[in-house]
């Protein structure tokens, strides 16, 4: 700069010259901006359920839900798909929750700081990082085959139990944390041991926590269809399972392959499945919600 | 006396039975644990052993530098490039639209949106990762492809133009949960002092917040990616069943969870090499996964900004 | 509230000998010394030179004294002097916290507890405590008196037990209309008699008490007050507190504990609470009473 510095405050102030109206505006516009990005991607789930629903109402009968599928979209039905969902979900909380639960009580009550408790902690949450498919490979290699089980629903169960289990673990862990420290020292303080404490205190106050998680692991595993079908779920099946040993298919699958077919029938067929899918996820995510608000609003029995 | 209702107070009784009871329920627990702990190394060790075989057949040289790959034909190539190729551009694609979504949307919870405002957006937005995957590879392949093909002349009905952008719609929760948790645990007290020097809301977050959580935004872009990587059902519905090594979004790929879904399909007899090939396939995904996942905890673990 | 002196106070050796501890009444002979072990002739819980570490911290050190049957001993010091680590030393609640190390012994009726071969367990049923904060199950009323007496194995009728726990915890009338009511309904002084009657159920031996009064206000605080005089006469009760006042209305010793410039607390004179007020051997004791400092 040629000009001499002037060495006062107020003579310096010309150097400050902001555009007070650029500035403002700009807060102005980005509002609009986040709030269009929030709009746009929502928009597109909100786009994307009409179209189903629209598209999937019109099939959507009792003979849908009660028929096998079929090679004619106006006799084919998700029978199948539904026990196999039911069936495999139930199995897969059967074993994920009690297994996420000690699991999570081990970490939170019982584990001392040390390599082998970061090693276990890291290695659950790094699962989650994991592509669903590859769970799939897992359960092939070992369920399927090593332990000889099949493409049955029991392996099907117990690949997605893994999947979930880190799902539940992270819950319950967090429930049980939230129960304060006083009640355990209230209950030891009496001379009870800590499995006491645990089973009489700490776990039934922790209850609507470890049932958000399960609910949260169970909307995972209804809507998971990569794993399953490594495992050999089919993708068409004319029977519902009868015994855990079964083969099996699950409602994203049946979907899945009625999207894959050329004729626009079945597109609608899958679109009355997606229908039956989300409210079936919808009414589960629900009751979640609920059971949290119940939770954070007080435990008094 | 009441005492005489109570077992005797004896300090030097040890009650065995209840010393083993203890310890078997400690037993039990760390033994659910480990089932938890030790799924990577299952998977790990699931994965190996079929790899192994599958490279005792093919070079590992072919495996990384052909440009074919045709297992399931007579003539057989087992090049993985088309199909890293197609999984890397269907993820791009996806973070182009990921990215500026979820982080403008980061900053918008983070900075500028109401309480109220935010208490229901930001739950709005999880529920978009709440929705099966195969739901939105029905979107895709059912609804968006025929908008793409009115508006771009010799799109395919199988493309990873389509995938792509259902995919990076269903990934911006993740990208703006995480950056969102990321400027959250910026301390106010730096916002303060920017308020202070006379800072509009714009700039304090985009030039002191936002920077701050560099660490955390980063990783974030970074698990994006792993999980675009990882997706399976879009680009199996919507992308394609071609292995074909390009890098037009126009045309039909097939991705590496793709592939692996589509010999499961079949009727590939186990042990063969087609079989194998699954599991090679497998071990490269889990390897680039795990190996994002991991940078992108050192990335938050090295970079975090620490306040006192 | 004055009491009449009574020699179930204490026990039968020196029978009639030995008076009411009450401040208004002349000391019986014996020599004062910091751990006034020799004056007490039968302690029920005798500390023997007690360090404790957390970590690398050394927070209790080299600490004896001996506690008093059937009396209520008072702990006293500033923020951070020990005497909550050492109160929860006598029934290892200090296990509980990972990185803790004990040396020394604490023998309860000649039995040291720290040996290896008592259970923690067995220690904390003979020895209850009250905590600062009061800490109801978030069960019924019933249920939290029940609990302790069903898990330490109480064979008689349970209505009755807790009817008589929540009469000696001075509750009985407040509640007995309704026991099924939660516990964390109760006001915060009503909530701590509750945890008073809980751990009397399970007929202990020794009752400790970590601040029992601080979280009250003063008059739920006065009745825990008149409460622990009347339990002194069945229970051993060590209450640690920060308010003088109240160690002085309601202990018949009093042990003063203070943290020395190397930050490890220990103990600076101990005596009958009348001399101890009155008559402070040492200085930082008499500066402490004087409120100089704390």
């Amino acid at each position: 700069m040629a000009a001499e510095q002037p060495t006062t405050a107020a003579g310096r102030a010309h150097l400050f010259r902001p555009n007070q109206v650029l500035r403002g505006s700009l807060g102005g516009i980005f509002i609009v901006l986040g709030l269009a990005s929030i709009v746009l991607a929502l928009g597109m789930l909100v786009y994307l359920v009409l179209d189903v629903v629209l598209r999937g109402a019109p099939w959507l009968d009792w003979q849908f839900l009660t028929s096998f599928d079929s090679r004619f979209p106006a006799r084919a039905g998700i029978l199948a798909a539904l026990a196999g969902t039911g069936l495999m979900m139930a199995m897969t909380l059967a074993l994920a929750l009690p297994i996420g639960v000690m699991a999570a009580i081990y970490l939170e009550e019982y584990a001392r700081e040390s390599w082998l408790k970061s090693f276990i902690q890291i290695n659950i949450s790094n699962l989650a990082g994991v592509p669903s498919i590859i769970y799939g490979l897992l359960g092939l290699t070992i369920f399927v085959r090593q332990l000889g089980l099949g493409r049955s629903i029991l392996a099907g169960a117990m690949t997605m139990a893994l999947l979930v289990l880190p799902v539940i673990v992270v819950a319950t862990q967090e429930a049980l944390r939230a129960v304060p420290s006083s009640i355990r020292d209230a209950s030891l303080a009496l001379g009870a041991t800590k499995s006491q404490t645990i089973w009489h205190h700490v776990l039934p106050q922790a209850v609507p926590g470890i049932l958000t998680g399960n609910i949260l692991a169970a909307s995972r595993a209804i809507g998971e269809t990569a794993p399953l079908v490594t495992i050999g779920a089919l993708t068409f099946v004319p029977f519902t399972p009868q015994s855990i040993m079964d083969r099996f298919t699950v409602l994203p699958i049946q979907i899945f392959n009625w999207t894959s077919k050329p004729q626009a029938e079945f597109h609608d067929l899958a679109a009355a499945g997606i229908v039956v899918l989300l409210a079936v996820l919808l009414t589960m995510n629900s009751i979640a919600i609920v059971l949290r608000q119940r939770a954070g609003g007080g435990r008094r029995r | 006396m009441a005492a005489d209702l109570f077992p005797e107070h004896n300090l030097y009784r040890r009650n065995r039975a209840r010393d083993l009871r203890e310890r078997a329920i400690a037993g039990v627990l760390l033994a659910a644990a480990l089932v938890g702990g030790l799924t990577t190394l299952g998977i790990i060790v699931a994965l190996a052993d079929d790899t192994f075989r599958f490279f005792s057949q093919v070079s590992i040289v072919e495996y990384l530098t052909s440009t074919q790959w045709t297992p399931l034909f007579s003539v057989q190539h087992f090049g993985i490039w088309p199909l890293v190729t197609a999984t890397v551009l269907t993820s791009a694609i996806a973070l182009v639209i990921a990215v500026p979504l979820g982080l403008i949307s980061a900053i918008y919870l983070s900075e500028f949106a109401p309480s109220r405002a935010r208490s229901i957006l930001k739950p709005a937005l999880e529920v978009l990762a709440g929705v099966p995957t195969v739901v939105y590879g029905f979107f895709a392949l059912i609804v968006v492809t025929p908008v793409l093909q009115r508006l771009i002349p010799g799109m395919s009905a199988f493309n990873s133009l389509s995938a792509g952008l259902v995919m990076g719609v269903m990934i911006v929760p993740l990208v703006s949960s995480l950056s969102e948790d990321a400027m959250s645990s910026v301390p106010d007290s730096l916002r303060e002092a920017a308020y202070g020097l006379g800072g509009t809301k714009f700039e304090v977050a985009t030039r002191v917040v936002f920077p701050a959580a560099t660490s955390g935004i980063v990783a974030s872009v970074i698990l994006a990616l792993s999980r675009a990587f990882g997706e399976t059902m879009v680009v199996a519905i919507a992308a394609g069943q071609n292995p074909t090594f390009t890098l037009d979004p126009t045309v039909p790929v097939m991705t590496m969870t793709s592939y692996i879904v589509q010999v499961s399909l079949g009727d590939t007899p186990y042990g063969s090499l087609s079989y194998l090939t699954i599991f090679a396939v497998g071990t490269t995904l889990f390897v680039m996964t795990f190996a994002m996942n991991v940078i992108s905890h050192w990335v938050v673990r090295r970079f975090r900004e620490v306040y006192d | 509230m004055v009491r009449v002196s009574d020699t179930s106070a204490t026990d039968g050796v020196l029978g009639g000998l030995m008076p009411d501890l009450r401040p208004s009444i002349s000391s019986p002979r014996g020599v004062d010394r910091p751990d006034g072990r020799d004056e007490i002739v039968d302690p029920v819980i005798e500390v023997d030179h007690l360090d404790l570490w957390y970590g690398r911290k050394h927070a209790v050190g080299d600490v004896s004294l001996s506690f008093a049957r059937k009396q209520v001993t008072a702990l006293i010091g500033p923020s951070g002097c020990g005497k909550s680590t050492l109160l929860r030393c006598i029934n290892r609640m200090n296990d509980l916290i990972p990185g803790v190390r004990v040396q020394g012994a604490i023998r309860v009726d000649g039995a040291n507890i720290y040996d290896r071969s008592i259970d923690p367990v067995e220690v904390r049923r003979t020895i209850g405590m009250v905590f600062q904060k009061p800490n109801p199950f978030p069960k019924s009323i019933y249920e939290n008196v029940a609990f302790g007496a069903r898990i330490n194995g109480y064979r008689g009728n349970m209505d009755e037990l807790v009817e008589r726990a929540l009469r000696q915890a001075a509750l009985w009338d407040e509640v007995k209309g309704d026991l099924k009511k939660s516990g964390l309904a109760l006001s915060g002084g009503q909530q701590q008699r509750l945890c008073i009657a809980r751990t009397i159920a399970v007929n202990p031996d020794i009752v400790l008490m970590d601040e029992p009064t601080s979280a009250l206000d003063p008059i739920a605080s006065q009745r825990i007050e008149d409460l622990i005089r009347e339990l002194a006469e069945e229970f051993t009760i060590v209450i640690v507190t920060h308010n003088l006042q109240q160690a002085a209305r309601v202990s018949d010793r009093t042990a003063f504990m203070l943290a020395s410039e190397d930050g490890v607390g220990r103990l600076v004179e101990y005596g009958r609470t009348d001399e101890f007020f009155t008559n402070p051997k040492d200085d930082r004791t008499e500066a402490y009473i004087t409120g100089r400092f704390g």
